[in-house]
């Protein structure tokens, strides 16, 4: 019935076959081999991270939530549930269909939960936008993103976006949402009581996206290969009515379990519903609402169509939900029902087209890989500081800097994301960490995306610990305490040694911070594959974090309020410049070890500024990250457009060189501006956490003016840092 | 006074609106779904923003002809209060309850962001409230907001005094004569692209578009 050649076009390897061929006992059927392809992918199956991403935390000082397709924590009697996943190969290949198809996706993880979604973010990479694909990749993903999540009404109120060589030829495409709910309100993705009924909602399924999380997700790309027919394409508006229909079809209480049917279609939904339920379901094909003549059976369920969901229902109650999607002008079709036993049975106008145990489906067989450390090491890591020059002007190094896309402002991007829709959005984009306010409580919540590949680069593991801390510093700086982790982790191939090296060493990186912290890691993906032809990726495991503010009026943003204030920094600067974006930008190369970390520090630090900012003691705090102490001062001064407000830096110590002073990137430091009537009371509390403190200068004035030892200050006007920064991504992204 | 907020399939600033009724301004407010015909025992209807029919063919084109928008057309021929937002704005002009037409903004971009607007017509059912050329903070949310009419649509509007709000230092999206809101000839039916609701509460960084709802209630209790 099946050929090897039908194994090597679905992506399964002869090995694999065999495997498949031993489970059930005879030869499968070409829907059968489909069906195992998708679900044995890496995309689906974690057949290379499984037993790596067992290590994450999975508690913290929330109770969690950790479901089938997404997480959460509960606090007090809401649900706060929340996914980063990628889409990585689509955005690379069609970047507005491939960014939007993401957005669209993530959200469905969150409202089958039951959920509403209430914030999108976008963690985003590209190769260097002097090479036009790139520009073309950046202004597709943007596109896409603002397409389809503005239309939602879902507001994309944060993120970040880097630029890197390595990225070229693969950029990468991480998007996190959150959703709220009562917490006795959630849904599962399972099937649940032998006789209720299995109904097809959403849109009509096409041959769009066969073998999307097989073919195109779990592959490296390769020269002169067109993938473009893998990708799948949104509608909006289709999704917003389905938010909209499933919610209402949840508030019934007659849907017993839910999945989306995203990667691998309804494969992946009706078998991981039954094996989830620990039941049997039987699925007739030819209810299945199609768009195109024609279609094969192992079509049906490869397909990728958007906007679709499988629910379970209670038997005798389908037609009330059927009303409900056709009210909101969407197909509802029953298309079969729970059954006892553990079979997955695929009929097709009577006959049956596939029959295989959902455990087996589910149960991808797990690889172990070698891993060897990374040649490229020994020699990235040297770095002498000797033999580096150090800057004639450093005016222009700032403004440089400044101007840099990956530090420069993104307001190109959100400018065209709503950001502000469902009116929660307390902080707007431009700051630390997005603030949404939860209606209805007097808290709120931040959030925030978190990753320097660099870091990574150099040493996986620190790299790793540090996006979890500077995430966590992120949302300090806006006031809140962290509470719990997404991750998005994109790597290379991991068949290949050192590539799996870097994946083992950053989710080891991770688990140790997070457990520091005391940070649960509720939900998260796994992207493998990000290669082309001129190497892998830097390995970039992006963190997403939210954190609660017990008291919504008690937030705290970034930019400089007052004229005369004390400036202050939280932490200590030390001589370390390896990975910064000062190497990078000014001198070319990333070389050298990932900044140092002392979580103790780290913790000294967070935990000192946010006590202070709950007290009222604290006009602004910013996290002192790419670019170091002169950026973050620069940022302070000019990130509120309207409101640009100068400050003279007239204390640093001058015990390491002056560009690490300036430009180096020690983590664990916060800048924060205050009346100086409260700088004793922030001593106070610094002191007993053991934080270093340091008055470094005021605010005022129409410059930024930094003493420089016995060399000319470095003094800036206000309107030049602005345009640096401001303009600085439109000019670069313009066509 | 009773509120109506009606939700088209693709609406999605109708919870936002149906809040600041509620929340914020105090009074009752219902949903009204895009297929309902009746509209009676309302003293106001908005037209929330959002992408109503996905913006396919043209924002707000198809949305003029759900059946909602013939009770819309009675209503407002009553003298009934329409306040058109955005999506609700461009839903307006397609049914003809207001004149002109709305362009893709000059950038060719969404656009999502806080903006001045200048009270130009004070007298209004929507802007009483509004002290005389008041400069009011409420932000703008959309692709299409390149509002055009022809010039002698556009001297119509002047001498009519319907050009309720203008944006002011800094026109977003090339509309012309930098228009923001106009309201119809009848002084009962405004359609305009900045978002009030967003913009009712401190917290959210400014409170103007609030007083375009407590015109409309202001305007309501001294009518009755």
């Amino acid at each position: 019935m099946t050929t090897p050649n039908n194994c090597q076009a679905l992506g399964l390897s002869q090995d694999e076959y065999q495997k498949i061929t031993a489970l059930i006992g005879r030869e499968p059927s070409l829907t059968e081999l489909a069906m195992f392809s998708v679900e044995w992918s890496e995309h689906c199956g974690y057949i290379h991270s499984k037993r790596m991403l067992q290590l994450l935390p999975k508690t913290g000082k929330y109770p969690t939530l950790i479901g089938e397709d997404s997480g959460g924590i509960i606090v007090d009697d809401l649900a706060i549930v929340f996914k980063m996943e990628s889409h990585n190969h689509p955005s690379q290949v069609e970047p507005k269909q491939g960014a939007a198809t993401g957005v669209g996706g993530i959200i469905r993880d969150i409202f089958t939960a039951g959920a509403r979604p209430i914030a999108l973010l976008d963690s985003l990479r590209f190769g260097s936008l002097s090479e036009p694909y790139n520009k073309y990749l950046m202004r597709g993903v943007v596109d896409g993103i603002q397409f389809y999540g503005n239309c939602l009404g879902v507001p994309t109120v944060g993120g970040e976006i880097y630029f890197d060589q390595s990225y070229n030829g693969n950029c990468l495409v991480n998007v996190m949402c959150i959703g709220t709910a009562k917490k006795n309100k959630l849904s599962r993705a399972r099937t649940k009581g032998s006789g209720n009924s299995i109904i097809y909602a959403g849109s009509s399924t096409g041959r769009d996206g066969i073998g999307g999380c097989s073919i195109l997700a779990s592959k490296e790309f390769k020269r002169g290969e067109e993938k473009r027919p893998t990708v799948q394409i949104g509608d909006p508006f289709t999704e917003k009515c389905l938010i909209e229909a499933t919610l209402e079809a949840l508030a019934t209480g007659y849907v017993t379990g839910i999945k989306d049917m995203g990667a691998a279609g309804l494969t992946c939904a009706s078998s991981e519903m039954a094996s989830s339920g620990h039941t049997g379901i039987e699925i007739e094909l030819k209810g299945v609402p199609l768009r195109e003549k024609n279609m094969a059976p192992w079509e049906i369920m490869m397909s990728e169509s958007q906007e679709r969901m499988l629910l379970c229902v209670k038997k005798g109650k389908e037609k009330i939900i059927e009303k409900i999607f056709s009210k909101w002008g969407l197909n509802a079709a029953l298309i079969g029902k729970v059954t006892g036993g553990r079979l997955v049975r695929i009929k097709h106008k009577g006959k049956v087209v596939a029959e295989v145990k959902a455990d087996d489906l589910t149960s991808a067989p797990l690889y172990e890989v070698p891993c060897v450390k990374p040649d490229y090491l020994e020699t990235v890591n040297r770095l002498d500081l000797h033999r580096l020059a150090e800057p004639k002007d450093y005016n222009q190094v700032l403004l440089k800097l400044l101007g840099s896309p990956s530090i420069a402002s993104k307001e190109w991007a959100y400018r065209q994301y709503d950001h502000m829709v469902q009116t929660n959005t307390l902080v707007l984009p431009g700051s630390d960490a997005a603030v949404l306010r939860l209606k209805g409580t007097r808290k709120a919540i931040a959030a925030t995306t978190d990753c320097n590949s660099s870091y990574c680069y150099l040493n996986p593991y620190r790299g790793a610990q540090i996006a979890v801390a500077e995430a966590a510093r992120n949302l300090v700086c806006a006031g809140a305490e962290p509470a719990a982790v997404t991750d998005c982790l994109n790597f290379g191939n991991p068949t290949k040694p050192d590539r799996f090296w870097q994946f083992k060493h950053c989710v080891e990186g991770i688990t140790s911070a997070c457990q520091f912290f005391n940070l649960p890691v509720v939900s998260g993906n796994v992207s493998f594959y990000n290669e082309s032809p001129q190497g892998a990726i830097f390995p970039t495991p992006a963190i997403g974090m939210i954190g609660i503010i017990q008291d919504a009026k008690k937030i705290c943003t970034q930019y400089f309020k007052k004229e005369n204030e004390a400036v202050v920094l939280l932490g200590v600067s030390k001589e370390e410049l390896g990975g910064s974006g000062y190497l990078k930008e000014i001198h070319k190369t990333v070389r050298g070890d990932a900044p140092e970390l002392d979580l103790y520090l780290e913790e000294a630090v967070q935990k000192t500024a946010r006590e202070a900012i709950s007290k009222g003691l604290v006009s602004s705090a910013h996290d002192c990250a790419e670019g170091g102490l002169l950026v973050a001062l620069a940022e302070s001064c000019i990130s509120d457009r309207d409101n640009l407000l100068g400050a003279v830096i007239d204390n640093l110590t001058f015990e390491i060189r002056p560009d690490a002073l300036f430009f180096g990137e020690s983590q664990s430091r916060i800048i924060l501006s205050c009346k100086n009537s409260s700088v004793p009371k922030i001593r106070k509390i610094a002191d007993k956490y053991k934080a270093p403190l340091r008055v470094i200068g005021k605010t005022g004035g129409k410059k930024l003016v930094v003493l420089n030892g016995k060399r000319k200050p470095i003094a800036l006007p206000l309107e030049d840092l602005s345009k640096a920064w401001h303009k600085s991504l439109e000019k670069q992204v313009s066509l | 006074m009773k509120f109506g907020v009606v939700i088209f399939p693709g609406s999605n600033c109708d919870q936002d609106c149906f809040y600041v009724i509620k929340e914020v301004l105090k009074q009752p407010v219902e949903y009204i779904w895009h297929q309902s015909t009746d509209l009676a025992g309302f003293d106001a209807v908005i037209l929330p923003g959002g992408f109503s029919y996905g913006d396919y063919l043209r924002t707000g084109a198809v949305a003029r002809f759900s059946p909602v928008m013939k009770a819309v057309n009675k209503f407002a021929a009553q003298g009934g209060l329409v306040i058109g937002i955005c999506n609700g704005f461009q839903i307006l002009l397609e049914a003809g309850l207001l004149p002109g037409a709305m362009l893709r903004n000059r950038n060719l971009h969404f656009i999502c962001k806080y903006v001045l607007v200048k009270a130009e017509n004070t007298e209004t059912a929507f802007s009483n409230l509004c002290r005389p050329e008041q400069i009011l903070k409420i932000p703008i949310a959309h692709n299409e907001g390149n509002y055009y009419i022809d010039d002698a649509g556009l001297q119509e509007l002047k001498q009519n005094n319907q050009i309720v709000l203008r944006y002011y230092k800094f026109n977003p999206n090339g509309s012309q004569d930098n228009i923001a809101g106009i309201i119809n000839r009848e002084g009962n039916v405004l359609g305009m692209m900045p978002h009030p609701e967003r913009s009712a509460e401190e917290a959210l960084g400014s409170r103007d578009g609030l007083l375009i709802f407590k015109s409309m209630l202001e305007y309501l209790q001294n009518k009755r």
